[in-house]
């Protein structure tokens, strides 16, 4: 019972951040300098994401990150070229397959 | 039958499912391990799939596991998830206006709000003719769906998928952050965003280390673009 209690809290919990700005500005106007930042927030947030993925990387130790750093530039570059979104995630992630096999 | 709102629904899934086939590679690996690990930490296997369902946001359901294994206090395990998942208030801020138009689905999208579903909402556009709440919504049904089913075979039969062949696979979700990166920066053509971005979260980890790092960084970033108010549009 302690389980589905504490699991049914956790969704509350969550389910109360996604849906805080929804009910805060149900009623009322978004203030003009929300219009200015929510602007900027999704690219913020992918440049911030991006960044996270790498976080638990340990470029003190062989292979010094270089899958992940490679594969991720490989993406960015297939993305720059064919503009085509699957291509370059399936592109990236099998050469990161591949490194971290042989590296 | 024939009337208009039946015909985008049709539409929609193709390009949904399309753009939703990295999420599918990232959260049926990452789930299949959630679940794996459920049972391995002595939980009934069930309560991965309710806890998918339930909670359905990845970071704090691998946090739960620990936790309810070890029996920590409701209240506790309430305010750890409220701290990694306070990035979300954010994610809703920049949807306002596109879910302002949203009716039936909207009180789903917002529970189904996933990092990932919120990169693919910002910058994957609806289908022309379509209309953007089931465009939407299918999105983040596809994507829910991938999760709550390999946490659900992850915890049933998880031990019987050869890892050594599915290891790696779990980058797809890095790269389609990468992906989602290079979007952005096709539309929002200005360094301000991304350079204080980077230049909080490296910040924010040199000063506070790994944990809580991106609702740190991202409460950064917002103070920092509030600082460049004047140079930007």
């Amino acid at each position: 019972m302690h389980n589905l209690e504490a699991i049914l809290a956790m969704g509350l919990v969550t389910l109360l951040c996604r849906a805080t700005p929804f009910i805060f500005f149900m009623k009322r106007k978004p203030p003009a300098v929300l219009d200015f930042v929510q602007r900027y927030i999704p690219p913020m947030i992918m440049t911030i994401l991006v960044l996270n993925s790498f976080k638990g990387l340990r470029f003190g130790l062989a292979p010094f990150g270089l899958p992940e750093i490679a594969s991720a530039l490989a993406v960015a570059a297939l993305q720059l070229w064919r503009r085509n979104a699957l291509i370059s995630i399936v592109g990236g992630t099998g050469l990161y397959m591949l490194l971290i096999r042989v590296l | 039958m024939h009337s208009n709102s039946e015909a985008p629904r049709v539409k929609v899934l193709g390009p949904a499912f399309t753009a939703s086939i990295p999420v599918l590679l990232g959260y049926s690996t990452i789930g299949i391990a959630f679940g794996l690990l459920v049972v391995k930490a002595g939980l009934p296997w069930f309560l991965s799939p309710v806890m998918s369902i339930v909670i359905y946001a990845g970071a704090a359901q691998f946090m739960a596991i620990a936790l309810l294994a070890a029996g920590t206090d409701i209240v506790q395990m309430a305010i750890l998830t409220l701290v990694i998942n306070a990035r979300h208030m954010v994610y809703g801020l920049s949807l306002l206006d596109r879910f302002a138009v949203c009716r039936r689905w909207k009180g789903y999208l917002i529970y189904a709000l996933t990092d990932e579903t919120y990169g693919l909402l910002t910058t994957v556009s609806p289908p022309e003719g379509a209309r953007s709440e089931s465009f939407y919504a299918a999105v983040s049904a596809l994507d829910e769906s991938y999760w709550v089913a390999g946490s659900l075979v992850g915890a049933v039969i998880g031990g019987l998928v050869p890892t050594e062949y599915t290891k790696g696979l779990d980058f797809a979700l890095t790269a389609l952050f990468v992906v989602l990166l290079v979007e952005q920066i096709r539309s929002i053509r200005r360094i301000e965003p991304y350079a204080i971005a980077t230049a909080a979260t490296v910040l924010a980890f040199v000063l506070f280390g790994p944990a809580n790092l991106l609702v740190i960084a991202i409460l950064a970033s917002i103070a920092g673009i509030l600082a460049f108010r004047r140079r930007l549009p």
